[in-house]
């Protein structure tokens, strides 16, 4: 019973994390119809900024957070304006390729400017640990799920209550009516891709807080696949329950079978779900299907 | 003085080769393979030989991707399996490399079609990450069967012979290689002049129309993803035989991307194509090693940044072509083409 539970935190915080990382993913897809092979990458620059703030500037977190997120949102801008402006109304597989190229020179950029080895990241939300029903946990765990379900709400909040998140979602349903409404859509791809970046970089800042930073981070842009198609690639409940889910699921599946198989069993219920429910849990039942 | 190729009979126009300069060209290439290894030098000859192992693959992909539109990043997965294949049975059953060779690329090809049956249902981007699924589960199968793969550590397989010769050195292999690119570019274009090839033309140009006119999606799909993995499995044996050793860091994610780059960068549904990307993108960290190996005087940090350079050089040579020229160096050497067949009146 203890080991289920123990399991059952660990599953849920790593979970939490892997929903920070879907959501910009699902927020890009949701207004743009792109996937975006470069999530991972976010979340890695998020995190080294943040390592420079504290670290190499001597900034308090908070304003070395802020900053971070200013950072973020330069990047997301300047990403739609260089990268995926010129390639609207592109064959999907060009749009696909764009963004692993970007991936990729993100990544070198990266490496480049903080090199390639792990460095331990100064803690700034406390991990000391918390014991809940026996199980033991740390302090930054928890704080992220917290952290997931407040952006839950506020990303609800932003899409049913803000102009800027109505456009959004009207972009996303007819990008042409929109258009004829008034809606700069240009203004509104730019919109979708900072907030992503700086949801990624929030996610990247927890996870460094955890387990520290490096470039084996960017391995959340592929983890981050499970999770939207399990959610479904255009709802934002479904990135937080399917992270949740595929969370958990791996904890278990390592925990009670173990032999390496919570790596690939994420990947095995993708196949699934895509054969069985391609729109997955709460996504849009509209799929291209021949 | 012509404004442009025009044909006045069918078989003029569906001939491999349709006008005199298309067949000089074809000549001279073919006799600048044959000469070029008696001048090259060893390094030269290693690149050669690479260049050819991934027109192979590039081929294969593109009868896929390029050809019958069905996005894949699996393509790593299917060389491994190619790879893993041909060693296996070279090593354990003890048969000979060209059987293994045969072997890998009919298992790989079957391996191919089983990871193309979500594309009954899937198109697009879910296709792309159906595909990613199969290339994680196929590396995955390939580091934990430890029984059957020997796992994390590398297979290693003995030297191809002869009549006693050893194929694997640089200047036999190089014949073997550049032979096979010739059989598959001409497989694969006669392929598209079949009826099979125009079916998968029409499954990617509108799926639908395709059905209506008769067109077994089922069938077609999957064997566009048979065909397309038998070339990928062939490419991944020969690397086996090549290397004469296996390992499973050949063939990951990244090395879906490449393959994926090569046939964007060289042009979608093309043979041609596909023999400029995959030159191009072997080729392109090999200068930027010798740059930075000429720099390194001037700028002895260089050799520390290399990786990244070329990373980055990747990821820019990606993204500039898919903005500034989509259609790929196809379309380049084609617009160089027009631009001297139609000089001075190039309008």
């Amino acid at each position: 019973m203890d080991l289920f539970i123990q399991l059952t935190l660990t599953g849920l915080t790593n979970g939490a994390i892997l929903s920070l990382a879907a959501l910009g993913f699902v927020l890009i897809y949701k207004s743009s119809d792109v996937i975006n092979f470069a999530q991972g990458e976010f979340l890695l620059i998020g995190a080294y900024v943040l390592f420079s703030m504290i670290v190499q500037f001597h900034l308090p977190w908070t304003i070395g957070l802020v900053i971070t997120l200013l950072v973020a949102v330069a990047i997301g801008v300047l990403v739609e304006r260089l990268v995926l402006r010129p390639l609207i109304g592109e064959p999907i597989i060009s749009v696909i390729m764009a963004t692993i190229g970007l991936s990729s020179l993100l990544r070198a950029i990266v490496s480049t400017i903080w090199g390639n080895q792990p460095r331990a990241f100064p803690p700034f939300i406390p991990s000391k640990p918390v014991h809940i029903l026996g199980a033991t946990v740390g302090a930054d765990r928890l704080w992220a799920i917290g952290i997931a379900v407040l952006m839950l709400v506020l990303f609800n909040l932003f899409f049913t209550r803000s102009k800027e998140g109505i456009a959004m979602r009207a972009v996303a349903d007819d990008q042409q009516a929109a258009m004829s409404m008034g809606i700069s859509v240009k203004r509104i791809f730019a919109w979708a891709w900072s907030i992503a970046a700086v949801t990624a970089a929030i996610g990247g800042a927890l996870v460094a807080n955890i387990v520290g930073v490096g470039p084996e981070l960017a391995g959340f842009g592929l983890r981050v696949f499970p999770v939207v198609i399990l959610g479904g690639l255009d709802s934002i409940p479904g990135a937080i329950i399917g992270g949740l889910i595929i969370g958990l699921l791996e904890a278990y599946v390592g925990g009670y079978i173990g032999m390496g198989l919570n790596q690939v069993i994420s990947f095995v219920v993708l196949i699934i779900i895509l054969m069985v429910r391609p729109y997955g849990l709460f996504g849009q039942e509209i799929i291209e299907r021949v | 003085m012509v404004s442009g190729i025009f044909h006045t009979s069918y078989e003029s126009d569906m001939a491999l080769r349709r006008t005199p300069a298309q067949k000089i060209r074809l000549a001279l290439f073919i006799l600048f393979i044959l000469v070029f290894p008696f001048f090259a030098s060893r390094y030269t000859l290693t690149l050669a030989n690479q260049v050819a192992i991934a027109t192979i693959g590039a081929i294969g992909l593109n009868i896929l991707t390029g050809y019958t539109g069905q996005i894949s990043l699996g393509q790593g997965g299917f060389m491994a399996v190619g790879a893993y294949t041909a060693g296996l049975v070279t090593v354990r059953l003890g048969l000979p490399w060209w059987l293994s060779i045969i072997i890998a690329s009919l298992v790989t090809a079957a391996v191919g079609a089983l990871f193309g049956i979500p594309s009954l249902r899937l198109k697009g981007l879910y296709l792309a990450i159906a595909t990613l699924a199969a290339q994680e589960i196929i590396l995955w199968v390939v580091t934990h069967w430890k029984a059957l793969t020997g796992g994390v550590e590398a297979l290693v397989v003995p030297d191809p012979m002869l009549f006693g010769i050893r194929i694997n050195s640089d200047f036999n292999f190089y014949w073997l290689a550049w032979g096979l690119v010739g059989i598959t570019a001409l497989m694969t274009v006669n392929l598209f002049r079949t009826h099979y090839g125009r079916a998968f033309i029409a499954i990617r140009d509108q799926d639908i129309a395709a059905e209506v006119m008769g067109i077994n999606l089922f069938r077609y799909k999957l064997l566009a993803f048979a065909l397309s993995s038998f070339f990928v499995g062939l490419s991944g044996a020969l690397i086996a035989h090549y290397r004469s050793i296996v390992t499973w860091e050949r063939f990951t994610i990244d090395v879906s991307v490449l393959y994926l780059a090569m046939i964007i960068i060289g042009g979608l549904g093309s043979v041609s194509g596909s023999l400029f990307g995959a030159t191009f993108m072997t080729l392109l960290p090999a200068v930027l090693n010798n740059l930075g190996r000429s720099l390194r005087g001037v700028f002895p940090q260089i050799t520390s940044i290399m990786p990244f350079i070329q990373q980055a050089t990747f990821g820019l040579v990606i993204i500039l072509f898919l903005i500034l020229e989509p259609e790929g160096i196809k379309k380049l050497w084609e617009d160089i083409k027009d631009y001297f067949r139609l000089w001075p009146f190039s309008y």
